[in-house]
């Protein structure tokens, strides 16, 4: 867990209107790691991954992604780089199967879709990654199924693969247990916990069991400041961290 | 009820192929019954089902309502309609330059309304087609508003003779099945999974890293080039151009076909192109009023039948559908064989009693979960 | 000179107010119903209808008027409870379809019911004259009143928006509609009061501009385009874009007609300079809003949260 930051933000300021809803936050995520991000509602952790993937502009700060500053890029050239998210909200492409879903996000890997002639679902190139990224979150059964016909778990992991498809060197997960049952969460948990060393995940979750099995580091976020980055028996510790959050809803320690 | 989608595609494609080699058959037909009416009337046809199919591919699989396609109806039938006054009459020149032409206006309509999308992506299509109507209604070296009228058809030196009606309506055919087939490729191959995907979730497919605009600028552009084609055979078709070909509602009729015909399915504009000019003709032969039924007739098909043809054909609903056709061309015979004097009541009634059972089965599928 | 360019300012104002309060109803129903209604434009046209229908069989003008006026907001309520209530839910596709069926529809019927000849308001003596709005500028009476009554509807609407209750909902229903349901709102009844609104405005605007245009089948449809043209300049949902945009609309387009015939006459030759001015000033509002497009995509005056 050494060496260069995947991701550095330094002082990164979003405002809306008189909000300051990410206050000069500064964060690292390390090779491999899994950093989570929690805090209480409204603590600005959309806005803030909105700003790390691109869809919102920061209004001061950088965001530098394996050595290079991305701040200026949209969306998709910072997905051709490698830094892949999950919605908070599935969203997958209703109409197509779960393959294709996925061969999709193959696609989009592979080169410039200009190819107007071959069918794109008996290309080899698309469909190999496609199916080993589905076998990978345990969807592989469920190839051929519509993605409308599939269970609110099975969004999620399906959500997961697409993520995982585009071969991210950083997955921004965005509360991928939300609206779980148990069982899922729970197989959700072993799904990434499989994937931690092999690619470095920033995790935003409410779910605190969770967070606190998975993370390797949390960073505490209150009104937009990150009060606190450290690894999760230091958070479950500190004062500050009690006082302002872990006080409020005061779920595990 | 539900019908497997293997199966309901090949419903769909058999019942579009029959019809395919029934219009293969219209100039036999027409020459059979010495009715050249019949051949006038499936040239528009043919055409304009060329036209849906190019608007299919944005509107039903790229998901953007563009309520200008009429304009490049308008950009490649002007084309062919200004070279000619100018006596170029060359297809090697007329044709490129309709080709060329439609492609740049769609590129610049493209441009200009692709940045937006919702009602804002409608008014603008629609407002820039306009434009290009006031562009056609100023043009008074080429006939203003009261339209030019071509004096010779495209000359392919000797390859084959456009004045010689049969001949051009089976280039016309060629053309139409060759879009057809050609659609088929692009909306399976990578370009169209991209701009499926768009049309399903954009947002996402700029996530996962697809820079989606020029993807569906492209697509813009084709349908736009294609439909240009389409302009183009119409003018040539009726030896005329005129702002007319280019209003606004004309872009909406195209819709229109595109959605009666079932949107997003390859045969769905065939099939619209088709149904709609057919009812045209024969609501008109009954009333002059016949928009009157037309009108709320879409208003129903919108709230209730939204698969249009081919999704009633997916559900396996074809023999009420076939039953609807027949029921309609037996008291379109009836009218014919009897004259006006009490066919026009009988038929209105019929029509009313079976626009009333439509309605009733349409609304009990609704209940009972098969929407489609 | 300077009267002729004054008059002529004063006649793209008529214009862009007749705009106004067609392009503000539908902007109001478009901003907060997120609803595309094509048929807007009917509501213009059964407007004029009513208005001449009702001037004959009163003769009288201002009787007649009064009467179009509910008249066409009952024809609008009507239309929104029996088709297009059920359309706020679907996809934009699905309600340019219904509403396009139901543009054929009110041009059929009108055909049907007043004739495919179109038909003419004749104006009361009072109105009929000239009045000198300024020394040695005559105006037609008439247009004046067009102006006045349009200022007037423009400062109604204005402090109907800003100041009352039902104002307060349809701005806050312009920039976040799940809010404005989320209050406890019937948004319902709201949806039905701005369309009963927009569509006694759309009769006004169609009454108003009957004397000077025939009433006729098709009046609304390219009147319409128009309206999009002021949406789009003035920002979905926002009044007072609306009013800008259509007053600028107006205006360039009368002045357009009006000037550039003699501007590209002199240096070009008369024939040509007709021409090409003719297509230019009609092309100029469309160019406008292209520039606009690309300057500021969401318009001039973008709803706040949009």
């Amino acid at each position: 867990m050494s060496g260069q930051p995947v991701l550095r933000v330094r002082e990164l300021v979003k405002r809306f209107g008189g909000l300051l809803a990410t206050d000069s936050v500064s964060l690292d995520i390390l090779p491999g790691e899994v950093h989570a991000i929690i805090g209480p509602n409204g603590a600005g952790k959309t806005t803030l991954i909105g700003q790390l993937i691109g869809e919102l502009k920061p209004d001061a700060g950088s965001v530098e992604f394996l050595g290079r500053d991305i701040t200026a890029l949209p969306v998709h050239a910072r997905s051709h780089l490698g830094l892949a998210r999950s919605f908070q909200i599935t969203s997958i492409f209703l109409d197509f199967t779960a393959l294709e879903n996925v061969v999709l996000a193959v696609q989009a890997h592979d080169g410039h879709s200009f190819r107007f002639w071959q069918k794109a679902m008996d290309d080899a190139a698309l469909l190999q990654p496609a199916r080993a990224a589905l076998e990978q979150v345990g969807l592989g059964h469920r190839a051929d199924i519509p993605a409308n016909a599939l269970s609110h778990g099975e969004h999620r992991q399906l959500e997961l693969a697409m993520a995982l498809a585009t071969k991210p060197q950083l997955l921004l997960l965005d509360e991928p247990m939300a609206g779980m049952g148990p069982e899922d969460s729970a197989r959700m948990v072993e799904m990434l916990r499989g994937l931690k060393g092999k690619v470095s995940i920033l995790l935003i979750e409410h779910d605190m069991e969770a967070v606190f099995a998975l993370a390797d580091r949390i960073t505490v976020l209150v009104y937009g400041r990150a009060i606190a980055t450290d690894t999760p028996d230091a958070i479950r510790r500190n004062p500050q961290v009690r006082q302002a959050y872990l006080g409020e809803e005061a779920p595990v320690a | 009820m539900s019908v497997p989608a293997s199966l309901r595609s090949s419903v769909s494609t058999a019942v579009a192929l029959l019809l395919l080699a029934a219009l293969a058959l219209v100039p036999l037909a027409a020459e059979v019954f010495e009715d050249p009416f019949l051949l006038t009337l499936f040239t528009r046809i043919v055409i304009l089902a060329l036209a849906a199919v190019s608007l299919n591919l944005i509107l039903g699989y790229g998901g953007l309502v563009s309520f200008g396609h009429a304009a490049f109806i308008g950009v490649g039938g002007y084309s062919i309609g200004i070279l000619a006054k100018h006596g170029m009459y060359a297809a090697w020149i007329q044709w490129p330059v309709a080709l060329l032409m439609s492609a740049l206006f769609s590129l610049l309509i493209g441009l200009l309304s692709l940045r937006t999308r919702g009602i804002f992506f409608i008014m603008i299509t629609l407002a820039l087609s306009q434009l290009v109507y006031y562009l056609a209604n100023g043009a008074y070296a080429y006939g203003g508003d009261d339209g030019l009228t071509i004096l010779k058809r495209t000359d392919f030196g000797g390859l084959i003779n456009l004045s010689h009606r049969p001949s051009f309506y089976y280039l016309c055919w060629a053309l139409l099945v060759l879009s057809l087939f050609l659609t088929h490729r692009l909306v399976n191959s990578r370009f169209g999974m991209v701009l499926r995907g768009a049309k399903s979730n954009d947002r996402r497919m700029a996530a996962i890293g697809f820079p989606v605009l020029r993807y569906r600028l492209t697509a813009f552009v084709i349908a736009g080039t294609v439909c240009g084609l389409a302009g183009a055979l119409l003018a040539t078709h009726t030896d005329f151009i005129s702002p007319a070909m280019i209003h606004w509602t004309r872009s909406g009729d195209m819709i229109v076909m595109v959605v009666l015909g079932g949107m997003g399915s390859l045969f769905g504009p065939l099939f619209g192109a088709v149904s709609f000019l057919a009812l045209e003709e024969i609501l008109s032969s009954y009333t002059e009023y016949w928009k009157l039924v037309f009108g709320p007739l879409l208003v129903l098909v919108v709230l209730f039948a939204r698969g249009g043809i081919d999704g009633a054909l997916g559900r396996g609903h074809g023999g009420i559908l076939l039953g609807i056709i027949g029921g309609f061309f037996l008291l379109h015979g009836v009218h014919l064989v009897y004259g006006d004097d009490w066919a026009i009541p009988g038929a209105l009634l019929l029509g009313c009693v079976a626009l009333v059972g439509l309605v009733h089965w349409l609304r009990r599928h609704a209940k009972s979960g098969d929407k489609p | 000179m300077t009267l002729l360019i004054f008059e002529q300012f004063l006649n793209g104002l008529q214009i862009g107010l007749l705009l106004f309060l067609l392009a503000a109803g539908l902007t109001l129903v478009f901003g907060i119903m997120d609803m595309v209604n094509l048929a807007h434009g009917s509501l213009y046209m059964m407007g004029a209808y009513f208005a001449a229908v009702f001037v004959q069989w009163t003769d009288s003008f201002v009787l007649g008027a009064i009467l179009a006026l509910p008249a066409g907001m009952l024809l609008g309520v009507a239309t929104e409870y029996v088709a297009l209530r059920s359309l706020y839910a679907r996809d934009h596709l699905d309600q340019v379809l219904a509403t396009f069926g139901l543009i054929l529809f009110f041009n059929e019927l009108a055909r049907l019911i007043f004739g495919a000849g179109g038909m003419a308001i004749e104006l009361p003596a009072l109105l009929a004259g000239q009045i000198e709005i300024l020394p040695g500028l005559p105006y037609p009476t008439y247009r004046f009143a067009i102006i006045a009554a349009g200022l007037l509807c423009a400062g109604f609407l204005f402090l109907l928006v800003q100041k009352t209750r039902l104002g307060m909902l349809i701005r806050a229903g312009a920039s976040n509609r799940e809010m404005v349901g989320a209050l406890g709102v019937d948004i319902k009844l709201l949806f039905t009061l701005v369309f009963g609104l927009g569509s006694a405005l759309a009769a006004l605007a169609g009454l108003m501009a009957g004397p000077i245009s025939t009433v006729q089948i098709g009046m609304g449809d390219n009147v319409l385009i128009l309206c999009f043209v002021v949406i789009v300049i003035g920002g979905l949902g926002s009044i007072r874009g609306a009013f800008v945009a259509a007053v600028l609309v107006g205006v360039l387009e009368t002045m357009g007609r009006a000037f550039l015939p003699n501007i590209l006459g002199s240096f070009l030759n008369p024939s040509e300079a007709g021409t090409l001015a003719q297509a230019l000033s009609s092309m100029l509002v469309y160019i406008l809003m292209a520039g606009v497009l690309v300057l500021r995509p969401a318009g001039l005056f973008p709803a706040p949260g949009r």
